[in-house]
């Protein structure tokens, strides 16, 4: 049995939305490089929808996957969705993670959270 | 391209051990213990296996008994040692802080049992230093145990310097030898080594196989009671189609280890060289004072895990002492031993290669790791972080 499934590689070896945005408009960080993992997730929103998203990922490749795919799930979401996403929904996404790599969805979670919350901070009125 | 650079997880077994395998199999089938011809044959070649093996280390064949490997050798040992040390009063052991886990954790259990244990420092260079050595030696001490050569950066230790001090001040001195026999001259008697741990799959033979080195003298703790095979010290029938497989791989890789080193040697140095090249990269543990086969990086700004699967997409079967890749929270405890903090332990890469490795497989694992560090870099935030000058480099 391989250690990830095909839908983990799949989004290690392709990661999406890799990068940076430019004056974003929510930005979250979360994990850090003790443990081994850093997420950093950017988000551009406009009329309360996300319209764009990209990440940074210092991790394994579970890290990396899960990273890849909570982008995908929020895109085009409205924020208050988006602040529901769990680390289960993006774990199932990925077609499972083994155990001892589920945190990697907790962090993904984590991160975009995060980021919805500096946007909100950052515009109180929605 | 297809790369096996993982030997000191395990090697791939010679055709002289799957030879020697095969023909015990389906020849020497019997039971040693038997005193029947077809049980006496068997016994014969049990005998004739001991014997090789002694000689390559310098040993009688009495002091050799065979296990099922380098982990029931080490605690057979430690267990020995400390069962020695209790009968006298003697419950303090030396060690160094990058042993195997068959060591540590063995140690872990003697210390709930009222042993004191030190742990000696390896320093960067990986190396323990003899001066630290003697000066941790008292009265009570019962046991210096030492590996031979460490499993994760290959840096060697001046074994017959400890042997000759640990022979000097009375003290059993025990090395760890798994990823040294088969790799290194060996000679317990020059060594003053006592007893000493080793596993056939390490070189070239078959896995679940081993043998604890026990100088005349020391009797030997059962780990497992039962018979009266390997003279009462190890129970249950012997492995003999391993064992015999084991006899020949070690003959084949002590015959061509001065052939073997040179060449390894020349290739570790080659990678070494072209690692370098990477920026914020270091090598771990001393250039030169490591075995022939042992290559062992730390790159900045990223996460081994990462590197070993990028790495096994391009055909190379590589190691990490990042925590991710075996499920623990720490990176490895021999990275942290040398001083590698947290954030780069766990961006490391270990390469061991084998005898067969050629030139142009180095060129193309150098190629491969530098295309992966460069991917892997392209969206870390750490590296990020690092280059706009937001977090200072630990590695120049």
């Amino acid at each position: 049995m391989a250690l990830y499934s095909e839908k983990v590689m799949e989004h290690f070896l392709q990661p999406r939305n890799v990068g940076v945005i430019e004056n974003a408009d929510g930005v979250g960080e979360v994990g850090n490089a003790k443990c081994g993992d850093i997420m950093k997730m950017y988000l551009k929103i406009d009329d309360g929808i996300i319209t764009d998203v990209k990440f940074e990922t210092f991790g394994c490749a579970s890290a990396i996957a899960s990273s890849s795919m909570a982008t995908e799930l929020i895109k085009g979401q409205r924020v208050e969705d988006a602040m529901k996403l769990t680390n289960q929904a993006v774990a199932e996404a990925l077609d499972g993670l083994p155990a001892y790599k589920m945190h990697c969805s907790v962090l993904a979670e984590e991160a975009i959270r995060s980021a919805l919350e500096d946007y909100q901070s950052k515009n109180p009125n929605g | 391209m297809q790369i096996y650079a993982d030997n000191a997880a395990t090697t791939k077994m010679s055709e002289a051990a799957i030879e020697a395998m095969n023909d015990c199999m389906r020849n020497w089938w019997g039971n040693p213990s038997s005193l029947y011809t077809i049980g006496q044959k068997a016994k014969e070649k049990l005998e004739e296996a001991r014997e090789e093996i002694a000689a390559i280390i310098n040993a009688s064949p009495r002091e050799i008994i065979f296990t099922s490997g380098g982990s029931e050798s080490d605690n057979q040992a430690l267990l020995t040692a400390a069962a020695k040390g209790n009968r006298s009063g003697k419950k303090h052991i030396i060690s160094s802080a990058f042993e195997h886990h068959a060591i540590l954790h063995t140690l872990n259990k003697l210390k709930k049992n009222g042993f004191e244990v030190t742990l000696l420092p390896v320093h960067e260079n990986g190396v323990i230093r003899l001066d630290e050595l003697e000066a941790a030696i008292r009265e009570d001490t019962c046991l210096v145990t030492i590996m031979t050569a460490n499993n994760e950066i290959g840096t060697i230790q001046p074994i017959a310097e400890i042997g000759e001090l640990c022979r000097r001040r009375g003290v059993i001195f025990h090395t760890d030898a798994v990823q040294a026999v088969g790799h290194l001259p060996i000679d317990v008697k020059a060594q003053n080594i006592d007893m000493l741990s080793a596993s056939a799959h390490k070189f070239h033979g078959p896995k679940g196989v081993g043998f604890l080195y026990a100088r005349k003298g020391i009797i030997l703790q059962n780990l497992i009671e039962g018979g009266a095979q390997e003279r009462g010290k190890r129970a249950g029938t012997e492995n003999l189609p391993g064992i015999t497989a084991m006899a020949a791989a070690l003959k084949e890789a002590a015959a061509n280890m001065e052939r073997d080193n040179a060449h390894k040697t020349e290739i570790r140095d080659y990678l070494i060289k072209g690692l370098s090249e990477i920026h914020h990269s270091a090598l771990n543990g001393d250039a030169k004072q490591r075995l022939a086969g042992n290559v062992n990086f730390s790159f900045e700004g990223i996460e081994g895990e990462s590197i070993l699967i990028l790495l096994d997409q391009m055909g190379i079967s590589a190691s990490s002492g990042s925590a991710c890749t075996s499920g623990a929270l720490d990176p490895s405890h021999v990275l942290l031993a040398i001083g590698r903090i947290h954030d780069v332990a766990h961006g490391s890469l270990r390469l061991t290669i084998g005898e067969d490795i050629t030139r142009e497989q180095a060129d193309y694992m150098i190629d491969s790791v530098k295309k992966v560090v460069a991917h892997l870099r392209s969206f870390s935030p750490v590296w990020r972080d690092l280059t706009e000058g937001k977090k200072e480099f630990i590695l120049k």
